[in-house]
């Protein structure tokens, strides 16, 4: 659509630049008061510099978090992008079966992070929990609040269960999009069902699909509650990702001025890819 | 084209989804003598003790009380002071208009756990710490530029024309977005507030840093239970499964909408 030039649209913006801003600045700036300068309390302020930033990306245990950070969200990118287009395509079209499907699928995306994380612990406790049991009595050796890659594995299980529905959704309603039209033509041009994935249906799923890993890639690099009701972040540090590690340097030993330069750094991180991603969105779209 | 197994696929997804949601339902109506005694696929002595508890008791109820009032307000608020920005973002062009849609959008990403601690300062500070209203403000921070981004979306799709013959009809401004933009776009309106309301209502960080008695919302009162009483796993499980009730009456409301705004109306 062209838009006309309207300097007074500016007016239509203001609630909510303000809104956002007041939510946004105000919490922004004291996190970078904090990360430039040594408090001992009684507002009394000493200028550090870099020292906090230069600590945080020396420390390995900034490392050892980022990396468990990188390996979650690319595990759960990996195993949920294809499940959630393979879902997406198999699902009826048309029918009373659609919305039974659209109900229960999107359910788990409506029941609060920490309701989650409990309802995956009680799932997977070894000895009462269904998941647990199961897999014991199978003759598997499964405890995920002991074994580091119990524990992950049900971490990962987690997100799959949790967010999969989000892009089955997405892919759903891009493909809902194709008029009929182009799979007869498709039919009586005989084309394999792979021709049809790769020059129809993938082609109108681009767009929802780049919104779709865009958001998992945002949300699991921030993910919080769910594995800290899950594991705590355990056993030892295996599953303590970088939200959980900022918030137990922060809140549980009170290190503001290293938490603050962490919580930049990490807010960084993920506005650097999320621009390198919207920027490569909006040069396909102008294509 | 059609496989005749096709169906197995969405089917075995939908049986994955549900069995965890089983578990938490069946422990929710067991004792704890039987949730300790061992595993059990059904509820052997069936009871709805805890249920019971979580009707009778305020600091339970009012939990969901809480967490419905703010949620509510969030919604409201987010949805109103979006609805001029998407048509401002989605009818002209203004200086600064993309670098402003980016910024909005920015704050989708900022990590809840980064800003816990200063939201905690801000709202001690301006003496809005522990109600209702500093919750809704405060979830305004990531549902606002959803609201906007699923609004313009929708917005675009509608035809300029609309606007162009209602102006030359004689309308104002304000007359012409209330009485006819806005129940063109009844859809989109909708869709964005079932996100509002599901993103609010999954979130629980910010409530928990910005509540501690008054505005307390339920998951904060389930994770103080699990941890203070022990091994209180039925009563647990009987909460957690009535959080799963008040999203499942909206997502059944919003079903047809939902995937078209997941699409955010311009697929």
């Amino acid at each position: 659509m062209n838009k006309t030039l309207n300097q007074k649209a500016w007016w239509l913006v203001v609630p909510v630049l303000l809104l956002v801003a007041f939510n946004a600045f105000i919490p922004l700036m004291t996190v970078v008061n904090y990360a430039f300068q040594e408090t001992f309390g009684n507002n009394e302020f000493f200028w550090e510099g870099t020292t906090w930033f230069e600590q945080v990306l020396h420390s390995e245990r900034f490392h050892a978090a980022l990396g468990r950070q990188l390996m979650f969200t690319g595990m759960i990118l990996a195993i949920e992008v294809p499940l959630g287009i393979g879902v997406a395509l198999t699902m009826p079209r048309k029918g009373p079966w659609v919305s039974v499907c659209l109900v229960l699928m999107a359910l788990p995306l409506l029941i609060p992070w920490n309701v989650v994380g409990a309802m995956w612990n009680i799932f997977a406790l070894p000895d009462i929990g269904l998941l647990g049991y199961t897999l014991n009595s199978m003759g598997f050796d499964y405890n995920f609040t002991r074994q580091p890659v119990s524990a992950w594995m049900t971490t990962v299980l987690m997100d799959v269960w949790h967010w999969t529905s989000l892009i089955v959704l997405l892919c759903y309603a891009g493909l809902s999009s194709i008029p009929d039209a182009y799979y007869q033509a498709a039919h009586i041009d005989g084309a394999s069902r792979w021709a049809i994935f790769r020059y129809i249906q993938l082609p109108k799923m681009k767009r929802v699909l780049t919104i779709a890993i865009l958001l998992r890639f945002m949300d699991s690099f921030m993910i919080y509650t769910e594995p800290f009701v899950l594991t705590g972040g355990g056993p030892g540090n295996t599953t303590t990702f970088l939200s959980i590690d900022l918030v137990k340097i922060a809140l549980g030993q009170f290190d503001l001025g290293p938490a603050a330069a962490m919580s930049l750094i990490y807010f960084l991180i993920v506005l650097l890819i999320c621009w390198v991603f919207y920027t490569l969105m909006m040069r396909n779209e102008e294509q | 084209m059609t496989h005749p197994k096709k169906w197995l696929v969405p089917a075995l997804y939908i049986l994955f989804l549900m069995l965890p949601i089983y578990g938490l339902l069946a422990m929710s109506f067991k004792t704890t003598g039987e949730i300790l005694g061992g595993f059990s696929f059904f509820p052997q002595e069936f009871t709805l003790e805890n249920y019971e508890v979580i009707f009778t008791d305020p600091t339970w109820y009012n939990g969901y009380i809480n967490s419905i009032i703010y949620v509510v307000i969030n919604t409201v608020i987010s949805v109103m002071v979006a609805l001029p920005a998407a048509y401002a973002f989605s009818r002209y062009k203004f200086l600064g208009d993309k670098h402003l849609f980016f910024w909005l959008l920015t704050n989708r990403m900022a990590p809840p756990a980064v800003f816990a601690l200063p939201f905690f300062q801000l709202y001690s500070a301006i003496g809005l710490f522990d109600t209702h209203v500093a919750v809704a403000i405060a979830h305004c921070l990531f549902n606002i530029p959803l609201a906007v981004w699923i609004l313009e979306g929708f917005m675009s799709s509608v035809p300029k024309e609309l606007d162009e013959t209602a102006y030359l009809d004689g309308y104002s401004f304000w007359r012409f977005f209330i009485r006819i933009f806005i129940p063109t776009i009844a859809a989109g309106i909708g869709v964005a507030m079932f996100f509002c309301f599901m993103y609010s209502w999954v979130e629980l960080l910010l409530a928990k840093t910005l509540t501690s008695v008054e505005a307390k919302p339920i998951a904060a009162t389930m994770t103080r239970t699990a941890s203070s009483s022990g091994y209180e796993l039925g009563l647990l499980a009987a909460a957690g499964s009535l959080t799963i009730v008040p999203g499942a009456i909206v997502i059944y409301f919003v079903r047809n909408y939902i995937a078209k705004g997941f699409a955010l109306g311009r697929v």
